[in-house]
């Protein structure tokens, strides 16, 4: 690059920013940045993969206990089980991508105040990494569909279609929460609730068809639940799914949910944009 | 090849040479080839009107709850760390920023770097820039000196495969070779130092902005490092250089600007001002807060140094005569009391000291409200630098009993060209050639 004659000219230095330093070297360093926190993660010690599926396993064999032993959720809906495990390792990823990214910037500060790069490569990296994770653990979901019997339907294939909203939706969450949190350093402490919130607010442990009409409706303005009561659909055949219109229980729901969903996405990024060239002066 | 630049190096290359700069007898070349296009203009940076300030808050809010529940606008003051610098920096020259701390040489590097944005004014640029505000920005300790590397190399803006192919070149200069699949974790902090500047050099970049990072390893890296400077200064690239040691600006930057709260105070050749930033820092030093004793028994009543002509200085020249003095006065009854004072250097070695009181030069017992005064010349070998004088007292010789310690009595700067080590002892040392 250096031997093209415009680089003789002089240009103007814009200063830092979210994305500048050129297209080619923002995704190669995402790419190395994430690969690099995937590798210490799952590399780093002997059963390193082990203990990272260790987690969602564990609170999958607490969560089918309670919930098929004790509140009988099982005979609710079709294969509990499997959408259980699904549900879970589906929210693990917007978890993991959203709490590591709360704290992303503030956690860089040395490459932040000293060097040059394009600042959105922090959260988006984490983000990256936590879909890498997904990628491990939906071999095991998969697994679990095999041996429990799930029926492969044509439906699957718009999987990557949950996913592509899920990923957009924890990006721009990411980069609002990790621009915010170096502004106020609560920020990170009031995710942990909200997250919880959601974690709760969304139908993971508990099938949409059981939840009274009345709050149904109040969940399908949450942006996740439309998302992940879509993926139920298309994920496991079973006449009793109710569909997004009838659980929502006419578009207001979902538009408040479609409403919600866009505004944050434009937000993070806005907010985030706004904060970059700032960033280093306020660590 | 003759472009202007190069006949600008040139005549300033030959112009360093009657100055007696080091120059390395057979060029070795560390830098990787760097085709830089044709000049089509002369200037490499140009900044015009520069501002930037910092706004400082007296009580910073950095937490949601804080900002929700202070209702009054949050308190804060301006600090201006830059205030209308304009300067223009040519192609293939080494380019000195001096300053004392504050006075915006780092914040102005940092905008350069487009780490910082600037309030208002422009910042142009001809060519690729690799800032190195500090050694091994973005090392990750977990990996391998082989990902890092790629991942450093990536970070400055290489591509993946360029950082990769660079990988044996920077190994090989910084001598770490066999520990390509070391993790870093397990580098001593020499081998880190070394594998960066290593990256450093080999960043291919057509401007360098660097931070103080010279002198780094041990001597025989130290001269190979003074190489690749020297290299540098008479190549294409263009190197903007910020320091505190003035024998480096000296040595290696062919122009030179002095900082100064913000404004740009001096420019021009290096040399002039190297001697400005000395001339500066002498006669601003503040005389520092002095902790005259505390509670005890003896109260250290003054303390000065004084120049041959007897007047009271706060700065001496390197070389130059220092005379010191000091009074005591005793609250209580003293038996046996002895002196001693030891001026420490700023890396806190203690680089002299001396007392009184066994050889009984001093009375054997102070009254309550009697004072002593010491005074003396001291031999002034003080390499230049800030040094901070001590100050104890002990009853009955004992240094187990005392009454008096104080470890900031006093500072001062001794200015003056720098040279290696600590004290600057006479020497008389002849070269003759064998056989004649």
């Amino acid at each position: 690059m250096s031997t093209e004659p415009a680089a003789a000219e002089l240009r103007e230095v814009s200063g830092p920013s979210a994305l500048g330093g050129g297209r080619h070297r923002f995704f190669e360093l995402l790419w190395l940045m994430s690969v690099t926190e995937f590798k210490k993660t799952f590399f780093g010690t002997v059963l390193g993969y082990v203990w990272s599926l260790m987690r969602p396993l564990m609170l999958f064999a607490v969560l089918l206990l309670v919930f098929t032993q004790v509140f009988k959720l099982g005979d609710e809906v079709a294969h509990y089980e499997v959408l259980l495990l699904f549900n879970i390792v589906l929210f693990g990823f917007f978890q993991e991508a959203t709490s590591g990214a709360v704290g992303s910037v503030l956690l860089q500060e040395g490459i932040v105040r000293k060097t040059q790069f394009p600042r959105l490569v922090i959260p988006l990296a984490v983000v990256l990494t936590a879909l890498f994770t997904l990628g491990l653990n939906m071999i095991v979901v998969f697994v679990f569909m095999f041996v429990f019997g799930v029926e492969p339907v044509w439906t699957w294939l718009l999987f990557p279609v949950i996913l592509l909203a899920l990923l957009i939706f924890s990006s721009a969450t990411a980069m609002l929460l990790s621009a915010l949190n170096v502004r106020f350093r609560d920020v990170a402490i009031i995710w942990v609730v909200l997250a919880t919130a959601l974690n709760y607010g969304t139908p993971i442990i508990y099938p949409l068809s059981i939840v009274p009409e009345g709050l149904k409706h109040v969940l399908m303005a949450n942006p996740l639940t439309p998302i992940f009561q879509q993926a139920h659909i298309w994920m496991i055949e079973d006449p009793k799914t109710e569909g997004l219109l009838t659980a929502a229980g006419g578009p207001l729901p979902l538009i408040v949910a479609a409403v919600i969903y866009v505004a944050v996405c434009v937000l993070g990024v806005w907010v985030f944009n706004r904060e970059a060239p700032r960033i280093a002066e306020q660590l | 090849m003759i472009t202007p630049a190069t006949a600008i190096a040139a005549a300033r290359s030959s112009e360093a040479g009657s100055l007696n700069r080091y120059a390395p007898p057979t060029p070795v070349t560390y830098l990787p080839s760097l085709t830089v296009p044709a000049p089509s203009n002369p200037i490499a940076i140009e900044v015009t009107g520069v501002e930037k300030a910092f706004r400082i808050p007296t009580h910073k809010v950095d937490s949601l709850k804080e900002r929700l529940t202070t209702f009054s606008q949050p308190d804060f003051r301006v600090l201006h760390a830059l205030r209308d610098v304009s300067f223009e920096v040519e192609r293939g020259e080494f380019f000195g920023i001096v300053g004392r701390n504050g006075s915006g040489k780092s914040t102005l590097l940092k905008i350069l770097a487009s780490i910082y944005a600037a309030d208002s004014g422009r910042v142009r640029m001809a060519g690729r820039l690799a800032p190195f505000i500090e050694l091994g920005v973005g090392f990750n300790q977990e990996l391998t000196a082989r990902d890092n590397v790629e991942l450093n190399g990536v970070m400055m803006g290489l591509t993946r495969r360029d950082a990769r192919s660079r990988l044996g070149a920077v190994l090989e200069f910084a001598e770490l070779e066999e520990f390509v699949d070391l993790k870093l974790k397990n580098y001593s902090s020499g081998m880190l130092v070394r594998l960066a500047f290593s990256m450093m050099i080999q960043s291919d970049a057509e401007i360098l902005l660097i931070d103080e990072v010279l002198a780094v390893g041990d001597a025989s890296f130290q001269q190979k490092c003074a190489d690749v400077f020297n290299e540098i200064r008479d190549s294409e690239r263009t190197v903007v250089f910020v320091t505190h040691d003035m024998s480096s600006v000296e040595q290696y930057c062919h122009r030179a600007m002095l900082l100064h709260d913000g404004r740009i105070e001096a420019f021009g050749e290096a040399d002039e001002v190297a001697r400005r930033y000395l001339r500066l820092n002498f006669e601003q030093a503040p005389a520092g807060d002095s902790d005259m004793g505390g509670i005890a028994d003896v109260t250290l009543a003054d303390v000065w140094l004084e120049n041959g002509d007897g007047s009271r200085i706060t700065n001496v020249e390197k070389g130059a005569a220092l005379r010191f003095g000091a009074v005591f006065e005793a609250r209580e009854e003293v038996e046996g009391p002895s002196f001693g004072f030891s001026f420490v250097n700023a890396d806190g070695v203690e680089v002299t000291g001396f007392g009184l009181g066994l050889s009984g030069d001093v009375p054997d017992r102070l009254e309550p409200g009697q004072r002593v005064r010491l005074s003396g010349e001291i031999e002034n070998r003080l390499a230049p630098g800030r040094y901070v004088v001590k100050c104890w007292v002990h009853r009955e010789h004992n240094y187990a009993n005392l009454v008096l310690h104080s470890p900031h009595v006093l500072d001062f700067v001794v200015f003056g060209k720098a040279d290696a080590g600590v004290v600057a002892l006479d020497h008389e040392i002849e070269a003759r050639v064998d056989g004649s």
